[in-house]
């Protein structure tokens, strides 16, 4: 396509699912995701997706969170797919029942996605997680990462970045917000298990994550793909601007799109000219603390050091050819 | 209660939610003036016709051009493109070369022998149009398209003005210009050539209004010492002493002109005579100007494509005295902040064969002298009013006749106007002006979705004649080059809004029709964050 647009009327070949006049709105309106929420965007993107290539034969197992609680309010559900929602720490495990259930039951053609926040994934279910990687179970895990515990106001979870303000790292006296030298990478973690395949994605881009989904969909064993979903409330950013933050994460290095295949990466988006974080951090309330008066000025260089090191660590220059 | 147990409601689809409730602004779907369309001195409609050539709707795009500027093809030569000093995509990797496609699709309408609407019904009103120029002509189309009856009176053997007799042939070929003018006469207009207007009173009883476009002809003179054996003419003299005979006399007045041709003057016809002298013959061809070089009123595409040629322009001069083939030069000095002149005492003399004067034109007040009403200005310009008609009611005037830039594309726009104003005058009807419509400036422009890509750059001119460089593009390069634009101020479609809305409140039905369902949008304002080319406006929910 001559844009980098979802679609385009010149040019519908490679425009995406949710460009589509008929796509399945898996997730539908009436729910009660605060304003520009960067989680209900990207659910309803994986589940439509994934709902078209396997035509339709999907079920989603649903971790405690945003996702779960602003979908399902009793007696309403914005959800048009089998949905099953259990605990906080056990999607993974659950969906692996469902997935084995299925099988049993004949139903082979059916795929199962289990899908959480950060919170179940990197701290209360990461034991599950772990077990289903473990055995190689035939489920997509999605993880829709908004880096802290948003439903319940804003408490740091491993997946918050080093120096971010939450509700549980306020900046005082002497703290400059989460700890330096803190925090899990999931996708890593994930690598580690050298299951079939890992990915990132970010809602900044949506028909690449509309292709990551479409191949982890497909494959046997244990899938892993990271979406990076930006929260204006716990961030501290007008709802407008959900999707500019998350492009601003992509283009300093900081949330790096990349796929592994059996724990090795495979592939990565490249960025034609980092931007400086900066940038994505004087846009976000949660690292207002940073451009304070009582900042070391050195600080901001802590967290350019990890988006340099990603560049390098996935090859973010263009080494892999990805497009 | 037949329910499960703990179960009291009847399960539903959250769609009974409306989330709508909770918005304090709302988006809405605009249409933002494209700056091309903004600074188009013919008012055309870029952004649109850019939009069909995009689909490959060459026919349909030609007609959008056609409903504000008769010449395509014409414009797709001499204009001076302000559009593109504005183009938005210019301060991103380069402007649309907009010029460009519209000589393609002008050239495609005259080899495909593209023809106009028919005329509204009969009105039985009488216009007599003086001088057949790009503003007379402009007005003839657009006063003929009303159904109104139209004459026009021409001085000149043929038609076209200063299409034929101000711009050299290697930069508007005549079988452009007679193409689209007979276009235009076919339409059913009554042009008589060769038909000089002595009294403007005399034809007033004939006509039901009359419209002046007789341009400014008369080149200006300036007082200076010269002795007999001097060889001057005007630019406009020698172009039309070119076009008169058909280019059959070239070598004569190659001979008349000699080998060192100095032109003095610094605007387009400056220029033009610069290279017209060089295409009769001349070697050495300089071009002397008072100020500095940027302050040049010539276009500075001109300007390059006259240095690229080997002309000298030779800044902060003035010729004094022309004495045989000796030429004395002052040297001035030029405050920029103020604006003003003033000799620094230094002289030059250069050796000239002859010199060409370009230093302005006049307007002709002959056939203007008998009618009351009629106020020519200090500057020699007639005046008229905001609707376009002189002192006299009836009598309406536009193009190099009036006051304004002087350029052809100004002139089309004031012939557009004029008609429109004739028409109402004719009609009895007041004109509203159109609604100011806001500029969809580089701002509003979202460039994280455009990818950069070189802009279509084509030599115009490769070897110094009077021949124009054939330019025909395939269409690929046409559509493609039509495909940079931003689209600035208006939606192309590209479904950001649909697929970037957390709250599925934007529905798209099989047709690509997008609809805001202000049933759900909670107003977050992603859709028009993200729109790329600034169509979507968020508006204040005041209920």
């Amino acid at each position: 396509m001559t844009t980098l647009t979802i679609g385009n009327r010149l040019d519908d070949k490679d425009a995406a699912e949710q460009s589509k006049y008929n796509r399945y709105n898996g997730i539908t309106s009436g729910h009660r995701a605060c304003q520009g929420c960067g989680e209900a965007l990207a659910a309803r993107c994986v589940v439509d997706v994934a709902h078209r290539v396997t035509g339709g034969n999907i079920a989603v197992v649903n971790a405690t969170g945003c996702l779960e609680v602003f979908s399902c309010v009793y007696p309403e559900n914005s959800w048009r797919i089998p949905w099953l929602h259990s605990l906080f720490g056990n999607a993974a495990a659950v969906a692996t029942g469902v997935a084995s259930a299925f099988v049993i039951s004949g139903k082979k053609d059916m795929r199962v996605i289990a899908q959480g926040g950060d919170g179940s994934t990197s701290d209360i279910g990461l034991g599950c997680l772990s077990g289903m990687f473990d055995r190689n179970d035939d489920v997509l895990y999605v993880c829709y990462d908004n880096q802290a515990y948003m439903n319940t106001g804003v408490q740091r979870s491993s997946a918050t970045p080093i120096l971010a303000r939450t509700a549980t790292t306020l900046p005082v006296r002497g703290y400059m917000g989460n700890a330096a030298g803190t925090g899990k990478n999931v996708p890593q973690i994930a690598m580690a298990h050298e299951i079939p395949y890992v990915a990132t994605a970010s809602i900044c881009n949506i028909r690449d994550l509309e292709e990551k989904i479409s191949k982890a969909i497909l494959l046997k064993g244990s899938r892993y793909v990271h979406v990076h979903v930006p929260c204006p409330l716990g961030w501290g950013y007008p709802p407008s601007e959900t999707v500019r933050i998350a492009r601003m994460a992509v283009e300093c290095g900081l949330f790096p799109l990349f796929e592994a295949e059996n724990g090795v990466v495979v592939g990565s988006t490249p960025i034609d000219n980092p931007k400086p974080v900066e940038e994505y951090l004087r846009a976000q309330r949660r690292f207002a603390h940073l451009f304070g008066k009582n900042a070391p000025p050195e600080i901001i260089e802590t967290i350019q050091q990890i988006a340099s090191r990603n560049l390098e660590k996935y090859r973010l220059s263009g080494e892999f050819s990805h497009e | 209660m037949n329910k499960p147990f703990a179960t009291v409601l009847d399960s539903a689809t959250s769609l009974q939610n409306k989330t709508g409730s909770w918005r304090n602004v709302k988006p809405e779907y605009v249409n933002r003036l494209p700056p091309c369309n903004a600074t188009c001195p013919a008012g055309e409609n870029i952004q649109q016709w850019l939009s069909l050539v995009q689909e490959e709707k060459f026919l349909e795009a030609w007609n959008v051009i056609m409903q504000n500027n008769p010449f395509p093809a014409t414009m797709g030569r001499a204009c001076y493109h302000t559009c593109e000093k504005t183009c938005n995509r210019g301060k991103f990797d380069g402007a649309v070369n907009i010029n460009l496609l519209e000589r393609s699709i002008g050239d495609l309408a005259i080899i495909n022998d593209w023809q106009i609407d028919a005329a509204a019904a009969p009105t039985g009103k009488k216009i007599l149009i003086i001088g057949a120029g790009p503003s007379g002509l402009s007005a003839a189309y657009f006063l003929r398209k009303y159904g109104h009856e139209v004459t026009i009176y021409e001085r000149h053997i043929k038609p076209g003005g200063m299409m034929r007799y101000g711009i050299p042939s290697y930069r508007l070929p005549r079988w452009v210009v007679d193409a689209e003018i007979r276009r235009i006469i076919n339409c059913g207009i009554k042009l008589s050539c060769n038909k000089h207007v002595a009294n403007i009173k005399d034809e007033m009883r004939n006509f039901d209004a009359i419209y002046i476009a007789t341009g400014a002809p008369i080149p200006a003179k300036i007082d200076i010492e010269t002795n007999r054996k001097t060889n001057i003419l005007d630019a406009i003299d020698l172009f039309k002493k070119i076009e008169d005979h058909h280019l059959a006399n070239t070598a004569a007045l190659g001979e008349m002109l000699g080998k060192i041709v100095l032109v003095y003057g610094g605007g387009n016809t400056a220029i033009d005579a610069a290279r017209t002298a060089l295409r009769l013959g001349a070697e050495n061809v300089k071009i002397i100007y008072r100020r500095t070089l940027e302050k040049m009123p010539a276009h500075d595409s001109e300007i390059q494509e006259a240095l690229q040629e080997g002309i000298e322009i030779l800044c902060l001069r003035c010729i004094s005295m022309i004495d045989g083939n000796k030429v004395l030069l002052d040297k001035m000095n030029y405050d920029a902040e103020n604006n003003t002149l003033s000799k620094n005492g230094e002289n030059e003399i250069i050796i000239a064969d002859s010199v060409i004067f370009a230093v302005g034109q006049y307007i002709d007040t002959g056939p203007l002298a008998n009618v009351d009403g009629l106020v020519v200005t200090e500057k020699g310009s007639l005046e008229v009013d905001k609707n376009m008609m002189t002192g006299t009611r009836g009598i309406f005037a536009g193009g190099d006749v009036i006051p304004g830039k002087k350029t052809i594309t100004d002139a089309i726009g004031h012939g557009k106007k004029s008609a429109q104003c004739i028409n109402a005058y004719l009609q009895g009807i007041e004109i509203t002006p159109n609604a100011k419509t806001e500029v969809a400036n580089f701002k509003k422009i979202n460039t994280s979705y455009f990818k950069t890509s070189d802009p279509l750059k084509i030599k115009k001119f490769d070897a110094i004649s009077f021949e124009e460089k054939n330019i025909s593009l395939p269409n690929e390069k046409i559509i493609s080059e039509s495909r940079r634009c931003f689209s600035c101020g208006n939606c192309f479609h590209c479904d950001n809004c649909y697929g970037f809305c957390p709250d599925n409140a934007i529905r798209k039905s099989p047709d690509g029709t997008l609809t805001i369902n202000y049933d759900y949008c909670k107003g977050c304002g992603i859709c028009s964050n993200e729109c790329p080319c600034g169509a979507i406006k968020m508006v204040a929910q005041l209920d």
